[in-house]
């Protein structure tokens, strides 16, 4: 029954982190219809402007996950500036090529070792120890994840629901001639969206950087991931993203204890390829 | 497939000459005994340039992106690879085998992908692409794992009929790529002539279009799959007997991205695109040799820049300029070479615009 709750925990903390990340994904989906593969590299980025701040400008780890958070917000604005606004009337691979593009000069450019090189950095845990409840044994580090990505989670519902600005979102995400038609700026919005999905990357990574080691792939693999994710919650879902993210992350962390921790990642993706088999709209339809 | 009916376009008949004649002096190469390298390097633009005419076939001609190519890649190399090292069969009989297995594994991939729509679709290949490299790299007693697979022979009789051509084994497998390349080629061009090729534009034009005009969207789908995931299995094929080596990390997206982007830069659509786009850039990175690894440093913004720009590559760069020279010469009726339905370059899957993305 501990070894459960152990993995209960374990699932939990991992699927805040997919959740953060896959959120930021499907709210650009929904606004900009972007599939926007450098998403991947925009995590991989907050997570190198983390250790960098913390390694390089020696703040604390607060300060470096809100300096990455803006750092990677104030470069997707831009990336929608000057590439994925030009392309809005493209044909749709076309955007997507592009993502593809900035997600492996991203990676290319992070392991280039003038910048940061292809090897492993390791971020020190802000909250080193365990806490145990009744032998249940859990890092302060994944208590830290699973709080922080409730309350990030919370504020981006009350953002969404309760201002104005989060409203546009909302509308635009679910008409788009509709909602410039009631005056929304739909320009900017599109700018605001992808800031947004850049910050909530940059703070998953900031989060999970301290467990995991910081790599130039580790956008990749995140990347598929979060796909993975928003395409079984139905592409542009808020909810479904944060259902999906705790389902991928539960099929992982028990499918790896049960079966086998080499083929985890198999199990997320072979998961994912069986419930678009039989609901290729998602588990979540989109109504617009 | 009706080959023979009044479809066929002037950029067939053209290349009716054109083409025979490139393979012809292309052949004639290994007479002037370059060296082994040069040949290699003639070699690998071939094997890519095959792997580039698959993925042309779903998304320059039906306008959908698939990712998994290279897995596919991949299924052709190991097949060959597997049944040649450990059950011993000979190449010329492994390879068929390989060829059909990816058009079968096509077939079946895309049963259950084209229920996803758009954008679903290239996401939901991507992840199965990565499913294959993960089972490739992971399956040790199958594929070797991560110590991949060693020593995969030439063909049986390749260095004997290089011998007998006066010729070393490189110059075997330069004309054997070549012989490939030149099928792969025919095919492909039969099917976009014939009236299955025209269906297939038709459906990236708009697929409820496509489907009030009679034509079996699915049925014509999947048989574009088929087509594309084969030439794939072809390519890697020749790739394992070439190579001689295999490993997981060839079978994985960024080869898959690397095609697209000679695709990009060749012309999507076209029949000269996948060769020409092959060619330039797969050079280049021979040029860019300190670079290798992060390669992508250039080609990153190379692609981001093509679909900003130039997103019918070279091919549209020289369908735009051969307009403008015909427009000055004809001069009143100006008239952009987009109206001429059968060139190749002219409907891009620019056409499709807000239809695909609604």
């Amino acid at each position: 029954m501990t070894i459960v709750l152990q993995q209960l925990f374990n699932a939990l903390a991992l699927g805040g982190v997919y959740a953060l990340v896959a959120l930021g994904l499907t709210l650009v989906y929904g606004v900009m219809r972007v599939p926007n593969f450098a998403h991947g590299g925009l995590y991989m980025l907050g997570a190198y402007l983390t250790y960098a701040s913390l390694d390089r400008l020696g703040v604390g780890y607060v300060p470096a996950l809100i300096i990455a958070a803006l750092g990677v917000a104030l470069l997707a604005a831009l990336l929608e500036r000057l590439i994925f606004y030009p392309l809005r009337d493209a044909p749709h691979v076309h955007p997507m090529i592009a993502a593809i593009g900035v997600l492996f000069f991203l990676e290319a450019l992070i392991s280039h070792p003038s910048v940061f090189g292809p090897d492993f950095k390791q971020i020190a845990e802000p909250l080193p120890g365990i806490l145990n409840l009744g032998g249940v044994t859990l890092t302060w580090q994944r208590l830290l994840i699973i709080v922080a990505s409730l309350l990030v989670m919370w504020g981006l519902n009350f953002f969404l629901k309760r201002t104005l600005t989060g409203a546009t979102i909302e509308a635009m995400s679910q008409n788009r001639e509709g909602a410039r038609m009631v005056g929304i700026n739909t320009n900017r919005v599109g700018m605001l969206t992808f800031a947004i999905s850049g910050a909530l990357a940059a703070v998953a990574a900031a989060l999970v950087a301290p467990i995991n080691a910081v790599t130039p792939a580790m956008g990749e693999v995140m990347n598929l991931k979060v796909f993975a994710i928003i395409i079984l919650g139905g592409m542009g879902s808020v909810p479904g993203a944060i259902v999906g993210a705790f389902l991928l992350a539960f099929t992982e962390v028990f499918g790896g204890f049960y079966i086998s921790l080499d083929f985890a990642d198999l199990i997320g993706f072979t998961m994912l390829v069986i419930v678009l088999a039989i609901r290729p709209q998602g588990l979540f339809q989109r109504g617009t | 497939m009706n080959v023979n009916g009044a479809k066929r376009g002037k950029g067939l008949s053209v290349g009716r000459v054109i083409w025979p004649a490139l393979f012809i002096l292309a052949a004639l190469v290994p007479l002037f005994s370059p060296s082994g390298y040069a040949l290699d390097i003639g070699v690998n633009i071939m094997i890519w340039a095959m792997l580039a005419y698959g993925l042309n076939v779903m998304l320059g001609f039906t306008g959908l992106l698939p990712l998994a190519h290279a897995g596919f890649f991949g299924i052709g190399a190991y097949t060959v690879g597997i049944l040649t090292l450990k059950v011993g069969w000979s190449f010329w009989l492994a390879w068929p085998v390989a060829v059909a297995l990816c058009a079968l594994v096509g077939l079946l991939l895309g049963l259950v992908a084209f229920r996803t729509k758009g954008d679903a679709f290239s996401i939901f290949t991507l992840g199965v692409g990565v499913i294959i490299m993960l089972v490739i790299n992971k399956w040790d007693a199958l594929t070797g794992g991560n110590d991949g697979l060693n020593g995969v022979m030439p063909p049986a009789g390749l260095e004997a009929f290089s011998k007998a051509l006066g010729l070393k084994l490189s110059s075997g497998f330069y004309l054997l790529a070549l012989v490939s390349l030149a099928v792969t080629v025919l095919v492909v061009a039969r099917a976009r002539y014939s009236t299955f090729g025209l269906s297939l534009i038709a459906i990236r034009g708009g697929e409820d279009l496509a489907r009030s005009a009679g034509i079996n969207v699915f049925t014509h789908k999947l048989r574009a799959m088929m087509l594309s995931t084969a030439i794939a299995g072809f390519a890697g094929g020749l790739y394992a007997v070439f190579v001689g080596f295999l490993g997981a990390a060839v079978t994985g997206p960024t080869t898959t991205f690397t095609v697209l982007l000679y695709l990009l830069v060749g012309g999507l659509g076209t029949l000269a695109g996948p060769l020409v786009g092959t060619a330039i850039i797969y050079s280049l990175t021979q040029t860019l040799k300190g670079l290798e690894d992060y390669q992508y440093i250039v080609f990153g913004p190379m692609l981001v820049l093509l679909v900003m720009f130039a997103p019918h590559g070279l091919a549209g760069l020289w369908a735009r300029l051969r307009a403008r020279l015909s427009a000055r010469r004809a001069a009143p009726p100006a008239q952009t070479p987009d109206q001429t339905p059968d060139q190749s370059p002219d409907q891009s899957p620019d056409q499709t615009k807000e239809v695909n993305r609604a």
